[in-house]
């Protein structure tokens, strides 16, 4: 039997003002077990501690119960307290009889009978725990980055920095993501490629870190500290050690004409190719859909003028297996498709472009070479309409859209409005929006500017139909706040496409066992105090896999990142929860169910040989938990049918000692 | 295959070539047509009104008749298939309004909306299949330029009809492209030609009307095909210079079965 001392808390008036809390505690001092019961005004506080030391000393305490808050306010400051006093910290339980009890009722009378149930049960539970001690691991101190965007080469950069050793994956042929595509960045206008590019040569150049461009990851197996980690490297027929990244191959290939992605479309490239010029790594690639070698052996070009001798036809995709102490989450972002938003008449008119097009159309090393021309006809646009919110914040067409707000089109599209009028003061500028949202540091006054010093029109209203007629895009909209229908003649229309996660993100999320909201975004461990961690333990997250982010954001997250990762691989061990499953093997048939439902795949099977009543020996398949990995969760002890499976520290046992307790 | 089949009064007035040719053409696809007995008029116009019952009753009565054979039910005027198809979704879904209808239908006994209701182009897609119909095309119209107005009432609102996107439709292009023709895509589609309001403000009939001509031919088109006889009569009557026709009449010709009618 334990010695079981209980401590009621009033928490001010929190607890006191509906729970009788000196009813309380001389009501359960007469349970089984109790030999010390008492109350006291803040028992979290430091007087209230010692209060609970000096019990545990003069009473020779073995449990306590405390009746307080909810355990995930304190429950960690009572076990200090236990450990300090001597005890095994897993040897108190928490009676919440604030948020489940106090809080809610308005009666003094059924606040206390509750508060009494709830001691007792706690009583009964606390009377059936045994001391536990967590487990170690150890840690394999190099991080994987997934993806190679903005994001994924600061959080890289910085864990690098610290001087543990990194690896990115990348699927696309170069780092840089989204942001090398971008032409200015807001709120300072600065060249995204002038301050992106040193980053870029600084991963490179980095010895710690290790670039798997063209790559992706197709297999997740272990836990936080020793995750097992296969990556597929697609074959790109190109020696990267070799290749040199002159530009010959891309020259001379006589396959010019296939879309070039970098440019979403705009102009082509050849079948051989470097994705844009500052590309890291700086190396050719081939495309096998494209290359006429590859396809029907003939052609053969670029591996006669490459001096260096890298062309390989003949390389087939390779896997690497590696091991990391975590991983980190940066596979970013794309726009939705605009095919199912054919009012604007996007698949019509090639002048009905994306703000990313329309970025790639400013861009000086884009198909215009930087100047504002209609992709129909090459004149210059004397109207463009900008259209906010194409997918976004769409509620009646959750269908096509989303019913979020995609953050960031607000502010990329009064940069296009202003540049747009900086750059070309002939050319009328409309936006129409629902609402501009633009809190952040001077973003504000970035579109205050664009309005009232560049003369951007911004109209409140939707656009409802683009007709293209002759070379004029007709615009149909609202005007919400005169109250009238306007027709614009325009000849050019870029649409703010909402933004979604990467279409990678989802079966990733499944490797890793990290969970994902009904966008697809990647869910923190807790939106407040936990942002970039994911639930899964050493997977985190980072920039727009998480939740529309624009640049500045995702540069502070990727550093919180890091500095977590940093945190995480400076451990040698790491100290799991004893609060884990674990199997009866002489109980359990092996059945499955409790792999089955296993969130973590922290269970395995094994055979076992097991000695039978009668001396003989008989090999049996048995379940095994891998403590370092069960999060205790408990689902496999609900799910075991012969009861074989039980979480430390809520023992079926305990808790139906409980319910006893209750009911009684 | 056999269903129940509801024309509506348009079509067996103004628009007896709507009617006559879903006849001859669903013949000719091998699926017969079982007009409603004593069908009445649908109304003409959905009203959201929940307590306005009594327009409603016809278009009860006929799902109800159609659900008693276990058919689906068929229409293919626009307006008719816009108010039985909202009416359904009424009936199974606002069970304060499907209690006020089946008291008014007390003696007939109860409906709740079991009813399956399919435009003609729908069954032409879903119960027939448009590669079934490829395949039944005698008269290809290969080559022929062929423009589909949809109009406003045939795919909205779309949580209700679950016919096709109404801002991106595509059933009637597949259907023009079935029948060997190229079917071409232009912006106002789906835009309203303008409907009754052609006889409070004729002018404003004219302007929608004409808009959507102009487009249309602007986008290459010889011929308007639509579904629906508000449509048709309003682009006429403000001259289209092309000809519009109901989808059944170039239906009936690519099937070979248009001839037969005028003999």
């Amino acid at each position: 039997m334990q010695r079981v001392g209980v401590f009621v808390c009033w928490c001010g008036s929190n607890i006191a003002g509906t729970v009788d809390v000196e009813a309380v505690s001389e009501a359960l001092k007469s349970e089984p077990g109790v030999v010390f019961s008492t109350n006291y005004q803040y028992m979290c506080s430091q007087a209230g501690q010692d209060m609970i030391k000096q019990a545990v000393k003069e009473h020779n305490l073995t449990g306590i119960v405390v009746c307080s808050c909810s355990p995930r306010m304190h429950e960690a400051t009572f076990r200090k307290t236990a450990a300090a006093a001597g005890l095994n910290p897993y040897m108190v339980e928490i009676a919440n009889i604030r948020e489940q009890c106090s809080w809610v009722h308005k009666d003094m009378l059924t606040g206390t009978e509750k508060a009494i149930i709830l001691g007792k049960a706690a009583i009964a539970k606390v009377n059936l725990n045994a001391p536990l001690i967590p487990g170690e691991s150890p840690v394999t101190k190099r991080a994987l980055v997934i993806g190679g965007g903005i994001a994924g080469i600061q959080t890289a950069l910085d864990i690098a920095d610290a001087g543990f050793p990194v690896d990115i994956v990348e699927k696309k042929p170069t780092i840089g993501g989204k942001m090398a595509q971008l032409d200015k960045t807001f709120p300072t206008l600065d060249c995204a490629a002038c301050i992106l590019t040193p980053k870029m040569v600084d991963v490179a150049q980095n010895e710690k870190i290790r670039i798997f461009s063209y790559s992706e990851v197709t297999e997740v197996s272990g836990f936080v500290g020793n995750f097992e980690v296969t990556i597929k490297k697609n074959a790109r027929y190109v020696k990267e050690d070799i290749c040199t990244g002159c530009g010959a191959c891309v020259e001379k290939c006589p396959m010019k004409r296939i879309p070039n992605e970098f440019n979403l479309g705009m102009d082509n490239r050849p079948a051989i190719y470097i994705p844009f010029a500052q590309a890291v790594p700086k190396v050719a690639t081939i495309d096998p859909n494209a290359c006429n070698m590859l396809k029907n052996g003939k052609c053969g070009v670029c591996s006669k003028v490459c001096a260096a001798g890298a062309i390989d036809y003949t390389q087939k995709d390779e896997y690497i297996n590696e091991k990391y102490g975590a991983i980190v989450v940066a596979t970013g972002f794309n726009p939705i498709s605009m095919d199912k938003f054919d009012e604007f008449a996007y698949n019509q008119s090639k002048d009905v472009i994306t703000s990313l097009e329309f970025e790639r159309l400013t861009n000086a090393a884009g198909p215009s070479a930087g100047k504002l021309l209609r992709p129909s006809d090459g004149k210059h646009p004397h109207t463009i309409v900008f259209v906010q919110c194409v997918g976004s914040r769409c509620e009646s067409c959750a269908e096509k859209g989303k019913e979020y707000c995609s953050k960031i089109c607000c502010m990329y599209t009064a940069k296009h409005a202003m540049l747009t009028r900086d750059k070309y003061p002939d050319t009328e500028v409309y936006v129409f929006y629902i609402d501009v949202r633009t809190p952040g540091k001077n973003f504000d006054e970035f579109y205050r500017r664009a309005v009232e010093e560049y003369g951007v029109k911004y109209i409140k209203g939707m656009v409802g139909k683009v007709v293209p007629e002759g070379d004029k895009l007709k615009v149909q909209a609202s005007d919400l706040i005169a109250n009238k229908q306007l027709h614009i003649d325009a000849d050019l229309v870029v649409l703010a496409a909402a933004i979604e996660p990467d279409k990678s993100a989802r079966p990733l999320a499944t490797m890793l066992t990290a969970s994902m909201d009904t966008n697809d975004f990647f869910t923190e461990a807790h939106p407040k105090l936990r942002p970039v961690e994911s639930p899964t333990a050493g997977v985190f997250l980072s920039g727009a896999c998480q939740g529309p982010k624009d640049i500045p954001e995702t540069v502070s997250q990727a550093g919180a990142a890091a500095s977590k990762v940093i945190g995480l691989l400076a451990k040698d061990k790491l100290t799991g929860n004893p609060c884990v499953a674990n199997s009866n093997e002489l109980m359990c048939n092996g059945c499955s169910s409790c792999a089955n439902v296993c969130p973590y795949g922290a269970i395995t099977y094994e055979d076992k040989e097991f000695r039978m009543p009668d001396r003989t020996t008989k090999i049996r398949r048995v379940a095994s938990v891998n403590p370092a990995v069960c999060q205790g969760c408990g689902a496999c002890t609900v799910a075991c049918p012969s009861g074989a499976m039980d979480l430390k520290g809520f023992a079926n046992l305990q808790i139906m000692a409980e319910v006893d307790a209750i009911c009684k | 295959m056999k269903v129940s089949y509801f024309p509506g009064c348009t079509l067996k007035n103004k628009a007896k070539d709507l009617d006559m040719y879903a006849y001859k053409s669903a013949e000719a696809l091998g699926v017969t047509l079982e007009e409603i007995e004593n069908w009445q008029c649908c109304g003409g116009v959905f009203t959201t009104a929940n307590d306005e019952v009594a327009t409603k009753l016809s278009s009860v009565r006929a799902l109800k008749y159609a659900g008693e054979k276990e058919q689906p039910l068929v229409t293919v005027c626009s307006a008719c298939h816009n108010v039985i198809k909202q009416t359904n979704y009424a009936m199974q879904t606002n069970s304060q309004f499907a209690d006020k209808v089946n008291r008014y239908m007390a003696a007939d006994g109860t409906y709740n909306g079991e009813t399956q209701v399919y435009h003609y182009l729908e069954m032409l897609r879903d119960l027939v299949g448009f590669d079934t119909l490829k395949e039944k095309v005698v008269n290809t119209l290969k080559g022929k330029k062929i423009a589909a107005y949809y109009g406003c009432l045939l795919l909205r609102p779309n949580s209700v009809m679950r016919m096709d996107d109404p801002e991106n439709p595509t059933i009637m292009e597949d259907f023009i492209r079935a029948l060997g023709a190229d079917a071409v895509v232009y912006a106002k589609r789906n835009e309203c030609c303008g409907g009754y309001i052609s006889v409070e403000s004729p002018e404003s009939a004219k302007r929608n009307s004409n808009a959507i001509i102009e487009n249309a031919k602007a986008a290459g088109a010889e011929m308007i095909i639509t579904a629906c006889p508000l449509c048709k009569y309003n682009l006429v009557k403000n001259g289209a210079d092309i000809p519009v026709v109901y989808f059944t009449e170039l239906l009936a010709e690519a099937l070979g079965v248009k001839e037969d009618t005028n003999a």
